[in-house]
């Protein structure tokens, strides 16, 4: 069995399982967010009235912090009314930031767990060995009446990361590079595992970010075994009961790949598909008049402090503006303690707290029609951050400070001390 | 569940994502009869208005992908399509809209073989979709008993209801 496999056994109370195989598991971590108030709806619909484990639900205000409209504050007093009345003590309010990276802080992601999210990016979990995935709301209050879900048992795909990366070459290039080789629904249904060199010399940070954008080829799950540069993060981080897990040596993986990344550079992907990769040359130049750097994707403290290290002592285009989010609490404070946001401030970055912010289009700097954003989240789907005519170019932190500098899509490469 | 469908043939193209099917603009609606108003507001504004009920939805690959908003399957679910066939479907979206009771058929190749405006007609239980004159056009993938069920009930949450309610006897 597959490692991924060994966690659905177990939370299914099995001695194996098998690819095809749908099992019913007990989750680990049921997080809900506040998109998604059919959850509570469905909750009640289905007849439940309590929540079965309190203990492993957590909400996340993220998606609407602060509300900018009385729909999604009522939304939001609904969640906290629900969480009250349950006994649900986790409730990450408007003050914590984006669910999958709060979730990461606080301890609550270990090798081994199965995190069910109501977020599409859950897959950012397989970073650190869990099995992380997005479902919807009606899942999401299956889970809280019964503590159980369905699952699917997925196929894997491994894919292995050759070679050593230039300057300026980030995890985000790298998996922009792998879904544009692959297409965007390439993994549809099944798991992605990375392995290799590359993957081995990634801090979890970037790791974090290669698993999240899974979800952009369709993948229901990511894995990186978990290693010395995990176990450290865990060892320091994580406060729940965990279990490193390993593939068996005659496991069958449904593909391997592998790619040598050694020659690429940075990476954009240009509108309106996450599989519509480029090299970033053939866009260089193409004016843009915001810079986006935040989410789940990219607004961990490391993109921060690349973003600062090309921006320390310059400024922002006048014609361009940069939107900095980052991504929890304990981003922004050590960012502030590291001197790492005063310096994106001095540049010319304007400062969003913590949330999901303008990455699905909400709040908190989004698009007129004719303007063109590049961004470090994850999607660049016609209409995602604002207006339909406005256009979206994906690539790295790296990469956004650049552009935001020249007020045009930039190689970041020149710019790196 | 009706096992046989006909209606009249809409169509898009692949990789039709769930800020197309609902954008992120109306998620703080929580109402089906209002979600419904804006299904594939991401492709045309006026979308919900072209279709009459019974339609059927017909699209290419990766049908659904991106965000886990069940939005995007409760517009759908109430617009007035009657079923969903495309060539290929996203885990969550497709999840969620089974949930609903939205049934989603699986055929690879379908976006070559109907046309805009024509009317067919579908057998959920074996897959087999015909032309109006009988002709049969394709064959698709069968459903699969876990998720026939889950439709025969009305979706996932009668099916859960009723076994709350029997546990609780």
């Amino acid at each position: 069995m597959h490692a991924l496999e060994k966690i659905l056994a177990k939370k299914a109370g099995k001695a194996s399982v098998t690819t095809g195989e749908i099992v019913d598991c007990e989750i680990d971590l049921a997080g809900v967010n506040d998109l998604y108030l059919q959850t509570v709806r469905s909750f009640a619909e289905i007849g439940a009235t309590q929540v079965r484990a309190p203990e492993r639900m957590i909400m996340f205000l993220d998606h609407y912090a602060p509300a900018s409209t009385v729909g999604q504050a009522d939304n939001q007093k609904k969640f906290r009314e629900f969480c009250r009345l349950q006994g649900v003590s986790q409730v990450m309010d408007i003050n914590e930031g984006v669910c999958h990276q709060v979730a990461a802080d606080r301890g609550l992601v270990g090798p081994g767990k199965l995190i069910i999210i109501t977020d599409s990016h859950s897959t950012t979990h397989g970073a650190l060995g869990a099995f992380g995935t997005g479902v919807g709301a009606t899942d999401m209050a299956t889970i809280l009446a019964t503590g159980r879900l369905w699952l699917r048992v997925p196929e894997v795909i491994r894919i292995r990361l050759d070679g050593t990366l230039k300057r300026g070459v980030y995890a985000k290039d790298v998996i922009l590079h792998v879904i544009g080789s692959l297409g965007a629904d390439y993994a549809v249904y099944k798991a992605v595992e990375f392995i290799g060199p590359v993957v081995a010399g990634f801090s979890v940070s970037e790791r974090m970010a290669l698993c999240n954008m899974t979800t952009e080829m369709g993948a229901k799950t990511a894995y990186i075994q978990p290693d010395d540069v995990t176990m450290a993060y865990v060892r320091e981080h994580t406060k729940v009961p965990y279990e490193v897990v390993e593939t068996d040596p005659d496991f069958t993986y449904a593909e391997e790949l592998s790619f040598d990344v050694s020659g690429i550079g940075p990476q954009v992907a240009a509108p309106s598909s996450v599989d519509n990769v480029h090299p970033i040359g053939e866009y260089a130049g193409v004016k843009i008049d915001q810079a986006y750097i935040g989410s789940c994707t990219g607004g961990r403290l490391e993109d921060l402090t690349i973003a600062a290290g090309i921006l320390k002592n310059r400024k922002i285009a006048p014609t361009t503006r940069l939107i900095v989010v980052p991504a929890t609490k304990k981003v922004l404070l050590d960012g502030m303690a590291a001197g790492v946001i005063p310096t994106l401030i001095e540049a010319g970055a304007t400062l969003v707290t913590p949330s999901c912010a303008a990455c699905l289009g909400t709040h908190e700097g989004i698009l007129a029609p004719g303007e063109v954003c590049i961004t470090a989240t994850n999607r660049n789907f016609p209409g995602r951050m604002g207006s339909r005519d406005a256009s979206l170019f994906l690539g790295s932190p790296a990469t956004v400070a650049a552009s935001a500098l020249e007020g045009a899509i930039a190689d970041p490469t020149p710019y790196l001390a | 569940m009706q096992d046989k469908l006909t209606g009249t043939v809409m169509k898009l193209g692949k990789n039709i994502d769930t800020d197309q099917i609902y954008p992120g603009r109306f998620l703080e609606l929580t109402d089906a009869e209002d979600i419904r108003r804006h299904v594939l507001a991401g492709v045309s504004e006026d979308y919900a208005g072209k279709i009459r009920k019974g339609d059927i939805l017909v699209a290419g690959t990766n049908f659904g992908c991106g965000s886990s908003r069940e939005h995007a399957a409760t517009a759908l679910r109430f617009s007035g399509f009657a079923a969903i066939i495309a060539e290929s479907f996203a885990r969550i979206f497709y999840r969620n809209a089974i949930n609903l009771g939205l049934p989603l058929i699986i055929c690879p190749g379908i976006s070559g073989k109907v046309q805009e405006g024509e009317v067919i007609t579908v057998e959920i239980r074996t897959g087999k979709i015909t032309a109006a004159d009988g002709r049969e056009i394709a064959r698709a993938e069968p459903l699969s008993d876990y998720m026939l069920n889950i439709l025969e009930h009305g979706g996932i949450k009668p099916l859960l209801a009723a076994e709350m309610e029997q546990k609780a006897h």
